[in-house]
């Protein structure tokens, strides 16, 4: 199922909580939806679910105005942060409960509930479980039969709310992978809500990077993490150095410095040089290079990671340099990124 | 070893008093339990079996004290049913949806707790009363209020009005509203939702409501007492029946008719306290999960 969001705009009460955002998402997507708190990615999922209605704006699930449908007609598979489950029954209960509510007409027989549950157990791999009850089961446990429960009613689209926002680091990593082969095997539309970078860079098929209520950037990983389309993003996703520098006739100057950095078509002005530590190189002197003190060294993992202190205000970036890299702090060394972009000075 | 035992004054926990301090508070408090709830139970069952058990059930069986029996049954019967739909009703738009005016909603439930129980049977007063704004209107239509059933029930209804509504309210706003929004994405209706989802996680919560709210409309005096008219045979719910007999002089059958309200009065209590020994947790909203 495509759905598009068109110019959809939300306010609780004043607040403003999303401005005129605009999605098209490709039926078998798996998109994520990331950001940081309060940029709205929440209420986005919600409103694509129907929990919430727009102020303005459309929201269409193939070529049908889905905007003012509730979200019982949606017809959507929700899985809540921490998971929602009804403490008071089974998992089977659970699972079958979209089946059980549905009006006599179209509601399954008991038997055919029943083994509905029993298959999508075997789906999210938890057999045998049928007669617990929610607090007998780990966190882990929990958000698949959350997710077998979305899946029972047979979705348009299914919908996480950080699914594994509530898990510890193991079973989060163990669950992503999961989550990616039943999306494989089930074929269905999916969005999902994280904070969790990581999560959706690896996970997703295209990732909407989104903050204070605006989307970003749209994109895969290697698009989101190789080409940032704003200084927001390249410092959200991954990590980043910013260092204040110059744009003049066509160079980039740090203090009375130029640059072995072509300025591209940036205006001539203050602007905000970005990179990444393990985009930079030590060079050996040279015009052209940036010139630093060491100030810290430190073990990061297999590497070093070194800040070194630039410029006349003594700016920091930070570096990644190989294990063996044996020069003292306060050394003097000379740095040259090998991907970097340029933005304006913040106004 | 003997050095590796610590110094026997630091053993005691730093915020429990010594055993003088403990054995004075515990016996003050129980010499105060015994003197204002113990005795009072004792006098009154002593006094209803005065007269030995054929003396107790006589009184119990006069057709004044059957008829205000009856009459506080049926009371019970119709106001604390009320009060769950009522209480069930604004808990759940109070703890689950946001509108105008909630807060004010919010006090107006606990306004019983706050007016005398005479004072609320006297608005009914003047209200449906011979000389009250209603008053002629009803006459009119040779429609009995006041010194009738309907009045008693009216005043009982106010009286017993916060009962199921406080208990469920915090409980409900703990909760949230996941579990429903869970239940309506799956396709439930409003009413399946509230049916399947937030009646049974408030279910114990509202029995416990519904057993102090069946203790106070019971036992109700002052406002009934207002409306009631206290018309013998006829309008006299147990408690006042109680009075008048007790008023009479004749004390065995007072107290034997207040025996039983007693008797209400423990089994609630037993009942109450095994609601919050084995589902303490559901009632009170400390939900661990």
């Amino acid at each position: 199922m495509d759905i598009r969001i068109a110019n959809v705009r939300k306010e609780f009460g004043v607040f403003p909580a999303l401005h005129g955002v605009s999605l098209d998402i490709k039926s078998g997507e798996l998109i994520a939806l990331l950001g940081p708190s309060g940029s709205g990615k929440t209420t986005l999922l919600r409103l694509i679910a129907g929990l919430e209605q727009p102020t303005e704006g459309e929201i269409y699930f193939g070529n049908e105005n889905a905007s003012y449908k509730s979200v019982r007609e949606r017809n959507v598979g929700f899985v809540f942060q921490h998971y929602a489950l009804f403490k008071h029954m089974t998992v089977a209960e659970n699972i079958g409960f979209g089946l059980r509510v549905r009006p006599r007409s179209t509601r399954p027989s008991r038997r055919e509930i029943s083994k509905r549950a029993s298959e999508l157990l075997d789906l999210v791999q938890l057999s045998g479980l049928e007669k617990r009850f929610p607090a007998q089961l780990s966190g882990g446990q929990r958000q698949r039969i959350a997710l077998a429960r979305a899946l029972a009613i047979e979705p348009r689209v299914l919908l996480l709310d950080e699914p594994f926002g509530a898990l510890d680091a193991k079973v989060r990593k163990e669950l992503r992978r999961w989550l990616r082969e039943i999306h494989e095997k089930t074929g269905h539309t999916t969005v999902f809500v994280t904070h969790d970078q990581e999560e959706a860079l690896e996970l997703a098929d295209r990732v909407v990077v989104m903050s204070q209520g605006r989307i970003e950037q749209i994109g895969t990983a290697d698009e989101i993490y190789d080409t940032p389309a704003s200084p927001f993003v390249f410092s959200f996703i991954g990590e980043s150095s910013v260092l204040p520098v110059n744009v003049e006739s066509g160079k980039v100057w740090l203090d009375e410095r130029p640059l072995d950095l072509p300025a591209g078509g940036m205006p001539n002005g203050p602007a905000r040089l970005f990179m990444r530590p393990h985009d930079v190189e030590v060079v050996e002197g040279g015009p052209g290079a940036i010139p630093g003190v060491v100030s810290l060294i430190r073990r990061h993992g297999g590497s070093r990671r070194v800040d070194l202190e630039v410029g006349a205000r003594r700016d920091r970036i930070e570096i990644e340099l190989p294990a063996d890299f044996n020069r003292g702090t306060s050394s003097r060394i000379a740095v040259r990124p090998r991907r970097w972009r340029l933005y304006p000075a913040e106004a | 070893m003997a050095e590796a035992t610590p110094p026997k004054h630091s053993a005691r926990d730093v915020t429990t008093e010594g055993p003088v301090v403990r054995v004075v508070l515990i016996a003050i408090a129980l010499a105060f339990a015994a003197l204002v709830l113990i005795l009072p139970l004792i006098v009154v069952f002593t006094e209803a079996f005065d007269g030995g058990l054929g003396t107790y059930f006589a009184s119990l069986s006069q057709p004044d004290a059957r008829s205000a029996i009856r009459l506080t049954l049926i009371v019970a019967a119709i106001s604390v049913p009320a009060n769950v739909v009522f209480g069930l009703a604004a808990s759940w738009a109070i703890a689950k949806f946001e509108f105008w005016g909630k807060s004010f909603l919010t006090t107006l439930i606990d306004l019983p707790f706050s007016v005398s129980p005479v004072i609320s049977g006297l608005v009914y007063v003047l209200l449906f009363g011979a000389q009250g704004i209603f008053g002629g209107w009803l006459d009119a239509h040779d429609i009995d209020i006041i010194f009738a059933l309907p009045g008693i029930i009216l005043a009982t209804i106010f009286v017993t009005f916060p009962f199921v509504a406080r208990e469920l309210i915090p409980l409900m706003q703990e909760q949230g509203t996941e579990e429903e929004e869970a239940a309506v994405s799956l396709g439930a209706s409003g009413w399946k939702t509230f049916l399947f989802v937030t009646l049974p996680n408030v279910k114990w919560a509202l029995l416990y409501g519904v057993l102090l709210c069946n203790a106070r409309a019971m036992g109700e005096f002052g406002a009934v007492s207002v409306v009631s008219g206290k018309i013998r045979g006829m309008t006299n719910t147990m408690p006042l029946q109680v009075e008048i007999l007790y008023n009479e002089y004749n004390s065995t059958a007072a107290f034997a008719l207040a025996s039983l309200l007693a008797l209400l009065a423990l089994l609630t209590l037993a009942l109450k306290t095994v609601l919050e020994w084995r589902f303490g947790d559901r009632i009170t909203g400390a939900n661990g999960h």
